[in-house]
C-alpha cells in the first residue's frame, strides 16, 4: 500500500513494538482494551503494564473480549479493541470477530503471532491469523518490520472507522514486538486504493426528492447504517417533514424514536403487519443504511414481482449493498447523514409538497392494518409470557436503558416490545446471529456507559456460551442485569420444529439446566427467580434498585410461547403467519 | 455472458488470496485468472475472465472494490479491448503425423519451441477462440499437454488503466 507519509520526526523516541502498539493505542484516545494474554503476546501485556492511560479487561475467554469490545463500539461508536494471542487466541476470537464483520462494527484487533522466523514451521500455537480471518475482517496486516507498526495500526484505525465500518486486524510477531524503533505516530494517512465515497450524488438527490414528493404511497425502510452513520437525527427529521411511514430493520432500531406515530414498528421475519404490508405495497421506498437482507425482505423475487412499479431509493456508503438483492431505481452512494441533510434542504427549500390527500388515504390504509394488532399476546396468562417481561423491563427502566441480548425468540421480542426512544440502545447481533453475545455486549456497554441501566435479555441456552464473564464482571464490578427468560428450550429453534418439522424437538430441549440462581451467587453475583407474573414488576424493580451488584434474574416463561408474526423463510413479506392464525 | 476484469493490486502479500478467495466466498466463477508486477513494481495488474449476468458481474466489480488492496477495477468487456493468451501444447509427432502436425502448428501461426524425435512442443498466442480452435484441430489422441496461461487483456487506443 502507498501511503505519503509526514517528514518522520527525527525526535521520536526508540520504543520496543510492543511499547509502540500500546503507545499508538492511547494517541487513538482508547479506553479499553478487552484481552487475554498468551506467549506471543507477552511483550505487548509487559508494555501494558507500565502505563495507564489503555485500561486493560482481562475477560476469561477471547470471544468475550470480542463481543465486549463489540459491544463497546456499537454503544459509543467509538472502534472496539481487543487483544488476544496466537493459535487458539485468535480462532476463539474469530467468532467475535465475524460476529462485528457482519454488522459492520468498527473493531481493531490485535493478535501477536509466532516469531517471523518460526512462521511457516508449524510453531507452537501458530495459525495462519490473517487466512483465517481474511473472509471475516474488513481488513487485515501482518506486520513483519517493526518500524511499519505504527503506521500499520493507524491504517487499521482509519480502516475500521471510515465509510462502511468494520474489523480490521493487526497481527504482530513476538519478535516484532520485542524489536525496537523510532516511534512515530502519523496524524494521518492516505491510502490510494482505499477512499470511501462519502458526499452524495446531487442529481441523485434531487431525483429520490421529486420521487419522495410525488409518491402516494410512500415508505421509509432504515437500517443499521443509519445508527452507524449517527444519522437518526435526519432520519427522524425527514420522516416528520414529509409525515411518511417508517420502519426500522432489526439493526436500525432507535434511529426514529419508538414513540412517534410514523414509526410502524420492526419490519421483516418477525416485523409488524404494517411495517412489512406497507414495504410490499408502497409506491416508492426511500432505504437508507440498509440491505434488503433475507430476513428483511424474505424472498426478493416475491418481494419484486408482488410490486413491480414500486421505485426504489438507496442511500448506502457502501455501493455494493446496492442493488445486491433488489433492483434499486435511484442509488445514492454517501455517507447516509450527508445525504440526508441534503434531501431535508432540498425538500425545505422547494415549493412542492407531498400529496396530501395520497398521504391520508395511504395512512388510512396502513392504520387498518395496524387495526390487527399484530403484537397482542395473552396478557391474563397465569404463565409468565415472555412478552410481558419486557413490557415491563422498559417500563422500569422508563425506555432509557441500554438492552443487549442473546440470539434466539427473547431477541426479537426484546426487539418488538423494548420501545427503543434513541440509537445505540438496542446491542444485539443481528447479521451473523450469534448466541453468547448478550453478556459480553453488556459488559462493553457498562464500561462505557456507567451510569446507564445495562440489561441484557438472555435465554437459558445463549447465556451459557459465554457464561464465564460473570467472573470478569465481578472482578471489574460491572452491576448490569440480566434477563433470562427461561423456556427450558432452544425457543426459536423449537418454533421451527414446531412450524416445519412436525412438531419433533429434535435437540432443542435444554436438559441439565444448572440453578442460574445458585451459579449467579458462586460467581458473587445476586441470582433471583421468578416464577409468577405477578412477582416479575417487582423483581425488576428490586434488580435495578441494587445499583451496585449485578443481578441474574431468572425469569420461568411459557414454554409454548412463540414469536408472531412470522414470514417463513422463503416467503414473501406479506406472507406472514400471525397468533391468530394457529 | 462472458467479461474480462482488468484489475490493479497493490504488490503486497495476500492480495491474490483476497481476490480469490472474494471469488470463492461469493460463489463467482473464474475462468481464468493472471497476474504479475506492472511497471510500477508497487503494484500488480490482474486479469480475470469471469462469467455472470450483468447484475452478478456488476456485484462482483463493487466487491472487487471493496478490498482495501484493489486500487482500480475495470470491464474490459465493456469496451473496445485485445485479449490475447499464451498456449504451450506437446504434441505427439511421430512417423507421417510429424510433417501434417508441423503444418497444422503453421495455419495457426504456431511456433515449435522444442523438438525430439517423437515430439513437438508448440507456443501459440491468440484469443481463448483461437487457441481452443487449434485444440479442436488436432487429434485429440496426439496431446500429450497442455499449459495455458489465461487470459491477458488491455484496453484499445489511447485510453490506460492506472491508479
Ligand atoms: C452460536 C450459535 N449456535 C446456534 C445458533 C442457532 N440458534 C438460534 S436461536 C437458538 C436457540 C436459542 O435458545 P435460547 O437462548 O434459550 O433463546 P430462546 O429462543 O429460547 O429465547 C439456536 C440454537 C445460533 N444462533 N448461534
Ligand atoms: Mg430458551
Amino acid at each position: 500500500m502507498e501511503l505519503k507519509l509526514p517528514p518522520l520526526a527525527e525526535t521520536g523516541e526508540t520504543l520496543t513494538g510492543a511499547e509502540i502498539a500500546i503507545r499508538c493505542l492511547s494517541e487513538e484516545g482508547v479506553e479499553f482494551v478487552f484481552g487475554y494474554p498468551g506467549g506471543a503476546v507477552l511483550f505487548i501485556y509487559d508494555a501494558l503494564s507500565k502505563q495507564k492511560k489503555v485500561k486493560h479487561i482481562l475477560v476469561r475467554h477471547e470471544q468475550g473480549a470480542l463481543h465486549a469490545a463489540d459491544g463497546y463500539a456499537r454503544a459509543t461508536g467509538r472502534p472496539g479493541v481487543a487483544l488476544v494471542t496466537s493459535g487458539p487466541g485468535v480462532t476463539n476470537a474469530v467468532t467475535g470477530i465475524a460476529t462485528a464483520y457482519m454488522d459492520s462494527i468498527p473493531m481493531v484487533v490485535i493478535t501477536g503471532q509466532v516469531p517471523t522466523r518460526a512462521i511457516g514451521e508449524d510453531a507452537f500455537q501458530e495459525c495462519d491469523t490473517v487466512g483465517i480471518t481474511r473472509p471475516c475482517v474488513k481488513h487485515n496486516f501482518l506486520v513483519k518490520d517493526v518500524n511499519e507498526l505504527a503506521v500499520t495500526i493507524k491504517k487499521a484505525f482509519h480502516i475500521a472507522t471510515t465509510g462502511r465500518p468494520g474489523p480490521v486486524l493487526v497481527d504482530i510477531p513476538k519478535d516484532v514486538s520485542q524489536q525496537t524503533a523510532r516511534f512515530h505516530y502519523p496524524d494521518k494517512v492516505h491510502l490510494r486504493s482505499y477512499s470511501p465515497v462519502m458526499k452524495g450524488h446531487g442529481g441523485q438527490i434531487k431525483k429520490a426528492m421529486q420521487l419522495l414528493l410525488d409518491a402516494k404511497r410512500p415508505m421509509i425502510y432504515v437500517g443499521g447504517g443509519a445508527v452507524l452513520g449517527e444519522a437518526s437525527h435526519e432520519v427522524t427529521e425527514l420522516v416528520r417533514l414529509l409525515d411518511f411511514p417508517c420502519t426500522n430493520t432489526l439493526m436500525g432500531l432507535g434511529s426514529i424514536p419508538a414513540s412517534d406515530k410514523r414509526f410502524v414498528g420492526m419490519l421483516g421475519m418477525h416485523g409488524t403487519v404494517e411495517a412489512n404490508m406497507a414495504m410490499q405495497n408502497c409506491d416508492v421506498l426511500l432505504a437508507v443504511g440498509a440491505r434488503f437482507d433475507d430476513r428483511v425482505i424474505g424472498n426478493p423475487a416475491h418481494f419484486a414481482a408482488g410490486n413491480p412499479t414500486r421505485k426504489i431509493v438507496h442511500i448506502d456508503v457502501d455501493p455494493s449493498s446496492i442493488s445486491k438483492r433488489v433492483r434499486v431505481d435511484v442509488p445514492i452512494v454517501g455517507h447516509v447523514k450527508d445525504v440526508l441533510t441534503e434531501l431535508i434542504a432540498l425538500v425545505k427549500a422547494g415549493k412542492d409538497k407531498p400529496d396530501a390527500a395520497a398521504l391520508a388515504a395511504w395512512w388510512a390504509q396502513i392504520a387498518t392494518w395496524r387495526a390487527k394488532d399484530c403484537l397482542k399476546y395473552d396478557r391474563a396468562s397465569p404463565i409468565i409470557k415472555p412478552q410481558f417481561v419486557i413490557e415491563k423491563l422498559w417500563e422500569v427502566t422508563r425506555g432509557d436503558a441500554y438492552v443487549t441480548s442473546d440470539v434466539g425468540q427473547h431477541q426479537m421480542w426484546a426487539a418488538q416490545f423494548y420501545r427503543f426512544e434513541k440509537p445505540r440502545r438496542w446491542i444485539n447481533s443481528g447479521g451473523l446471529g450469534t448466541m453468547g453475545v448478550g453478556l459480553p455486549y453488556a459488559m462493553g456497554v457498562k464500561l462505557a456507559f456507567p451510569d446507564a441501566d445495562v440489561a441484557c435479555v438472555t435465554g437459558e441456552a445463549s447465556i451459557q456460551m459465554c457464561i464465564q464473564e460473570l467472573s470478569t464482571c465481578k472482578q471489574y464490578h460491572l452491576p448490569v442485569k440480566l434477563v433470562n427468560l427461561n423456556n427450558r428450550y432452544m425457543g426459536m429453534v423449537r418454533q421451527w420444529q414446531e412450524f416445519f418439522h412436525g412438531n419433533r424437538y429434535s435437540e432443542s430441549y435444554m436438559d441439565a439446566l444448572p440453578d442460574f440462581v445458585k451459579l449467579a451467587e458462586a460467581y458473587g453475583h445476586v441470582g433471583i427467580k421468578v416464577e409468577k407474573p405477578g412477582d416479575v414488576e417487582g423483581a425488576l424493580r428490586e434488580a435495578f434498585a441494587l445499583k451496585d451488584r449485578l443481578v441474574f434474574l431468572d425469569i420461568i416463561t411459557d414454554q409454548t410461547e412463540n414469536v408472531f408474526p412470522m414470514v417463513p423463510g422463503g416467503k414473501g413479506m406479506s406472507e406472514m403467519i400471525l397468533a391468530e392464525d394457529l | 455472458m462472458r467479461h474480462i476484469l482488468s484489475i490493479l493490486v497493490e504488490n503486497e502479500a495476500g492480495a491474490l488470496s483476497r481476490v480469490a478467495g472474494l471469488f470463492s466466498a461469493r460463489g463467482y466463477n473464474i475462468e481464468s485468472l493472471t497476474v504479475a508486477p506492472t511497471e510500477d513494481a508497487t503494484m500488480s495488474r490482474m486479469t480475470i475472465v469471469t462469467t455472470g449476468s450483468d447484475e452478478i458481474v456488476e456485484q462482483i466489480t463493487k466487491q472487487l472494490n471493496k478490498l482495501v488492496d484493489v486500487v482500480k477495477v475495470v470491464d474490459l468487456s465493456e469496451g473496445r479491448h485485445i485479449e490475447r493468451e499464451l498456449m504451450l501444447v506437446k504434441v505427439r509427432a511421430a512417423g507421417k503425423d510429424r510433417e501434417e502436425m508441423k503444418r497444422t502448428a503453421d495455419i495457426f501461426r504456431g511456433r515449435i519451441i522444442d523438438v525430439t524425435d517423437k515430439s513437438y512442443t508448440i507456443e501459440l498466442t491468440g484469443t481463448t477462440d483461437k487457441l481452443d480452435a487449434f485444440l479442436e484441430a488436432l487429434d485429440k489422441g496426439a496431446i500429450l499437454e497442455t499449459v495455458r496461461t489465461g487470459v491477458s487483456g488491455i484496453g484499445r487506443g489511447e485510453w490506460v488503466l492506472k491508479a
